[in-house]
């Protein structure tokens, strides 16, 4: 580790075009993003969110990390630290993921991208960018494998929605029709070649994350040209509010919510992407060992049968009001016109249908739990 | 945004328009901008007691919950009930959304809250940071 004290708050090459454009700033995991645009320019949380739902958003997401592991070896290291398959990956192909402690909780939960014969790309989270990268380094120095943290190197930017195909493909000349999801390609794009741009992103929506030079000029260029080639679609710029309303209708974790390093794969219902037949990964053994002994709480989807908003941290308790779990995400959520929240509660309170209680300032207000994801796309 | 002069503001971003011994109660324009959008709001009931300063309800948004606190004390005799169903209105427009309304116990309060000149430029500092 170096000496050098980190920077108090850091900013994306975008910073300034966020502030120009009016957005309301805020502090998120050592950033200063955007967390809404102003209504002025048709913005706010909930125009941002219907945008990316109906038509098409763009966000920021130069904060994410990203670390390339390439070598004779980097399939061996990325199966070695990651719970899902990798060897499936075809080159141009992508997998949600996770990096697990021994004890088979979350370092981080990721994407994996297969670049080349030998080379991934993991791309991860703002918030456990420096841990991430330690981890991976540390847990991947047995492989003959170089492993890069590109974090600083790009900037990052997710076009969601389903037009965000129509808008993208005016400015690349990659076939993106040909692209599917969780897949990625590379093309000239807004006069830059050769730039990634994956059918990724974090809204549960059709959409890109492209990887574009992190200096500020052809950041601030790129997302200018983004913007007006999308108005014929109504592009909207989105902020970090839509982004936690979009994912969380959609059940998509977020580190220190859903997921972290006291909660195991099995409770978060990540399960699917935990390949138990793969035979070693780290936390596998204590993964096996967790199975074994019975899964104690679960994740459950929460809604809302009274009026009253479900918030982080907020406690669930069961009809008679005993305290059973908490709150992970809780927000109304703006597509569905609900008050929705993900909460761990114990097993033998998770089954759909049961009725529950959300505690706010004081009141156990009823929520049920219903089924999961609160809103899937249709395809 | 201009502030109406026809009545006080609270450092707390609540406005408070006095009609002899009664007053209505809503929350300003800053306020309903920095929260975002409004999908929320807690009044107390009829005949609650307000005290001046304590919190008498809540406002959430989208992103965030905050408390609304009494500009003066006194017995709420009306709500809003629009609002319980349509908080949007209060994004639109927070000067003419009120949120209660209530008979004054002690209008002598009133005079430590702010004008409208005033409240404008506690909040173009508070923006300003």
């Amino acid at each position: 580790m170096s000496s050098v004290e980190a920077p108090a708050i850091r900013k994306t090459a975008l910073n300034a075009i966020h502030r120009q454009m009016g957005a309301k700033m805020v502090e998120f995991n050592g950033w200063d993003m955007p967390v809404e645009y102003p209504a002025s320019i048709g913005c706010g949380i909930v125009n941002e969110h219907m945008a990316v739902r109906t038509g098409v958003g763009i966000f920021d997401v130069s904060h994410m990390g990203d670390i390339r592991l390439a070598g004779r070896q980097a399939l061996a290291a990325v199966q070695h630290i990651s719970m899902n398959d990798a060897s499936k990956l075809a080159i141009g192909q992508a997998q949600y993921s996770a990096l697990l402690y021994p004890q088979g909780t979350f370092v981080d939960d990721v994407i994996v991208h297969r670049l080349g014969e030998d080379e991934y790309l993991l791309v991860i989270n703002a918030g456990t960018r420096e841990k991430d990268f330690n981890w991976v380094r540390d847990n991947t120095r047995e492989f003959d494998c170089k492993v890069q943290n590109l974090s600083d190197d790009f900037t990052q930017i997710a076009i969601q929605g389903p037009k965000a195909v129509d808008l993208l493909q005016k400015l690349t000349d990659a076939d993106l029709s040909k692209v599917k999801f969780y897949w990625v390609t590379r093309g000239r794009l807004c006069g830059l070649s050769n730039i990634l741009m994956g059918r990724t992103g974090y809204t549960a929506e059709d959409g890109f994350e492209i990887y574009i030079p992190a200096d500020a000029e052809t950041s601030a260029r790129v997302w200018n040209e983004i913007l007006a080639a999308g108005k014929e679609f109504g592009v909207l710029p989105c902020g970090l509010g839509a982004r936690n309303t979009l994912r969380l209708e959609g059940r998509l974790p977020l580190y220190g919510h859903e997921i972290s390093d006291t909660i195991n794969v099995w409770e978060s219902g990540l399960d699917r992407f935990c390949k138990m037949e793969k035979p070693e990964f780290v936390g596998r053994e204590a993964l096996e060992k967790a199975k074994a002994a019975g899964v104690q709480r679960m994740l459950v989807g929460l809604e809302m049968t009274e009026r009253g908003i479900a918030r982080d941290d907020y406690q669930v308790q069961d009809e008679s009001g005993h305290q059973i779990g908490y709150v992970t995400s809780g927000s109304p959520a703006p597509f569905l016109k609900k008050n929705i929240g993900l909460a761990y509660v114990p097993v033998e309170h998770a089954a759909v249908g049961t009725k529950v209680k959300v505690e706010i300032r004081g009141q156990g207000v009823g929520a049920v739990v219903v089924p999961t994801p609160f809103y899937k796309r249709k395809r | 945004m201009s502030y109406p002069t026809d009545r006080k503001y609270t450092k707390e971003h609540e406005w408070i328009q006095v009609n002899g011994d009664s007053a209505t109660v809503g929350i300003t324009d800053y306020a309903q901008e920095s929260l975002g959008d409004i999908v929320f709001v807690e009044a107390p009931k009829v005949g609650t007691e307000l005290a001046a300063g304590k919190t008498f309800g809540t406002v959430e948004s989208v992103k965030a919950v905050s408390d609304l606190f009494a500009p003066a004390s006194g017995t709420v005799t009306e709500v809003n009930a629009d609002l319980a169903t349509s908080p949007e209105k209060v994004n639109q427009d927070a000067h003419g959304s009120w949120m209660l309304k209530m008979t004054l116990k002690n209008p002598g309060e009133l005079e430590g809250l702010l004008s409208a000149a005033d409240y404008e430029k506690f909040v173009a500092e508070e923006a300003g940071h």
